[in-house]
């Protein structure tokens, strides 16, 4: 019997998965539903002995099952030019397994790293994550080793492992992929935390907005309960609020108040969730720790990469792109390769005018500087910042103006309101850019925007100046 | 089942739980489509806590609304990558079907930014949406 496999990633199935799952089974086909490959623009994407047919409709089928269908064909899925240049380690499993099935992830490698961490002291994971190299993924870069350390050797009756799923930002879905994806991976890399620093309790803290992630990774916690124990995790949903990827105000909210930002210090890892010492990482970084922790994984995860930016990033390439998607590869490429020679330009096949790089709090960067290679340090020096690797792009019909002022129009919207540059200037920036031909206003705005960034309680208020500054610093003639 | 009884039911599930408040709006939203002034007074005295404090919770997150809205929701992802994809250009048609029949929701995406534009009914996803899906999608919520 034909074997076929169809992801059921919420990207695959707002394209239509189902519904080709189905003609596939009532044909007689066995369905395997697995993780995606990552390669969203062919979603569906339909795999059967490793040849691949995307994007598949269920009219298709009765060709592909015949192995006709040539528009559709793709070739060998491994070998097809976006899979083959990547340097997969977090996604190495994506297309291949079936997210919640143990037996998968055990036969890929699945708790090796937890089997040999837990035979480790703490000081000897931590000084393998230190070695590696891993900076967090969620944004910040904050180096991963550090903040472990600094949670291990804090006094607490009770200590926390927090992973922050709040995955909000627009360009980003590669958290969302792990947690649909690869669920395990995820558990593992938060139970060797726990192990490390001496957390019984974890928490995933996801964002409303993907129940199907909710839903693979309460399944998953259930059938991992055995391994991972006496560590246990528990899935926090959010409610709608952008802020909460904020991790001082994801951590209210999973006590169950105001999602508002904290003042810094205290820093969570000494006084976190509850006030205990709290480990906090983003979905990616915790993913990344069994790749390390594997023997030899943290020589091999260091050796990736640039400068002080080692590893792989899982990059997601979304907005007018024609080949969007995941693309996981060591830190160093540059805008030029993942937007031309990876992505295939714009989907609509107009010129590139701007991407915005690291969400909705990042700058707009111009053709111009796409020769940028993909580094913390060297996007810092470029007054623009990686974020969580979401690169959105944008043609020669955006209106940079209308993006600043949405810049704006966010914070706003999305502001806890606890320090008075993001609740206030959010709103003032944007009627100044509504008259920004005056001079006045234009220099009101200058001296509005150095008070949000400096003055702001967190990234929200702190970063909004980004977009707005980068919008028109480069796009000068749609300030008109 | 009566509201007393929901409410019970709801309380019980969630006792000695820690920072129990998020789960118990979620599913009191769930099953009543709203946290309204008495839920949050008996929301209050299960935790131990004042009103002004369940309801200062309630009033900060989107998903919490203090009166129900029976209509059927159309999310709608509106953020920078599905602009990037042209979604605005769609908004005035989908807002024309959606009357006053429909709720048309702006969200801040579903996380689907490389197949947009998308939106969300229930549980169900949609991408690549043209003027004709969407309102397609619209007129049959």
């Amino acid at each position: 019997m034909t074997v076929v496999r169809i992801s059921d990633d919420a990207a695959a199935l707002a394209c239509g998965a189902e519904a080709v799952a189905e003609a596939f089974a009532a044909a007689g086909c066995t369905v395997e539903r697995v993780s995606s490959w990552g390669m969203h623009w062919l979603e569906p994407l339909v795999e059967i002995g490793g040849i691949g047919w995307g994007p598949a409709t269920p009219e298709r089928i009765t060709e592909i099952i015949a192995g006709e269908a040539d528009d559709l064909c793709i070739g060998p899925i491994a070998a097809h030019p976006f899979m083959a240049r990547q340097q997969r380690l977090t996604f190495a499993r994506a297309g291949l397994t079936r997210p919640l099935s143990l037996e998968d992830y055990t036969a890929t490698g699945g708790w090796r790293a937890l089997t040999r961490a837990r035979s480790l002291t703490s000081e000897q994971v931590i000084a393998e994550v230190t070695q590696s190299g891993l900076r967090g993924r969620g944004g910040a870069g904050f180096p991963a080793g550090i903040k472990w350390q600094t949670v291990a050797g804090a006094p607490g009756p009770q200590k926390y492992v927090v992973c922050n799923a709040d995955e909000g930002d627009s360009g980003t879905f590669a958290d969302r992929m792990v947690m649909e994806g690869d669920p395990f991976q995820l558990i593992e890399g938060m139970a060797i935390a726990a192990h490390a620093t001496g957390a019984s309790r974890g928490y995933i803290y996801v964002r409303s907005e993907y129940p199907h992630a909710i839903a693979k990774l309460e399944a998953a916690i259930v059938l991992a309960q055995g391994v991972i124990a006496p560590f246990r995790i528990e899935v926090r949903v959010g409610a709608g609020a952008y802020v909460c990827g904020e991790e001082t105000s994801m951590l209210n909210s999973i006590e169950g108040k105001r999602g508002e930002v904290r003042a810094k210090p205290p820093l969570p890892a000494l006084e976190g969730l509850f006030g205990q010492p709290t480990v906090v990482n983003n979905v990616l970084t915790f993913s990344a720790i069994p790749h390390i922790l594997i023997e030899g994984g943290a020589m091999l995860y260091d050796s990736h990469g640039i400068a002080r930016s080692k590893g792989t990033m899982p990059i997601q390439l979304a907005g007018n792109i024609k080949h969007g998607g995941l693309y996981e590869t060591a830190f160093g490429i540059t805008l030029n390769e993942l937007i031309y020679d990876i992505g295939g330009g714009t989907a609509s096949g107009r010129p590139v005018k701007a991407v915005q790089v690291g969400g909705p709090l990042g700058a707009y960067i111009p053709p111009d500087q796409f020769d940028l290679p993909f580094d913390y340090e060297a996007f810092a020096a470029a007054d623009a910042l990686i974020g969580h690797g979401g690169i959105v792009v944008f043609d020669d019909t955006a209106d940079m103006q209308k993006m600043a002022r949405f810049a704006f129009d966010f914070c706003a919207a999305e502001s806890c309101g606890k320090c008075t540059p993001c609740r206030i200037g959010s709103v003032r920036g944007g009627e100044l850019l509504g008259r920004i031909g005056d001079p006045e206003a234009r220099e009101a705005l200058d001296d509005l925007l150095e008070t949000l960034q400096f003055g702001s309680l967190c990234a929200l208020g702190g970063f909004t100046p980004y977009p707005v500054r980068s919008a028109m610093q480069h796009w000068p003639e749609d300030f008109g | 089942m009566t509201r007393e009884e929901n409410f019970a039911a709801i309380f019980a599930a969630h006792r000695g739980r820690e920072g129990a408040l998020l789960p118990i709006l979620h599913e009191v939203q769930h099953v009543f489509g709203c946290v309204d002034a008495e839920a949050e007074r008996g929301i209050a005295h299960e935790l131990n806590l004042s009103r002004a404090e369940v309801h200062g919770v309630v009033s900060f997150y989107h998903d919490f609304a203090s009166v129900p809205d029976p209509r059927p929701c159309v999310e709608l992802c509106r953020a920078e990558a599905c602009q990037a994809r042209g979604v605005e250009a769609l908004v005035a048609a989908a807002e024309e079907a959606a009357g006053t029949r429909v709720r048309l929701k702006t969200v801040y995406c579903l996380g689907l930014c490389s197949v947009g534009p998308a939106a969300r009914v229930g549980e169900s996803l949609f991408a690549r949406l043209d003027e004709a899906a969407l309102v397609s999608l619209v007129r049959c919520a």
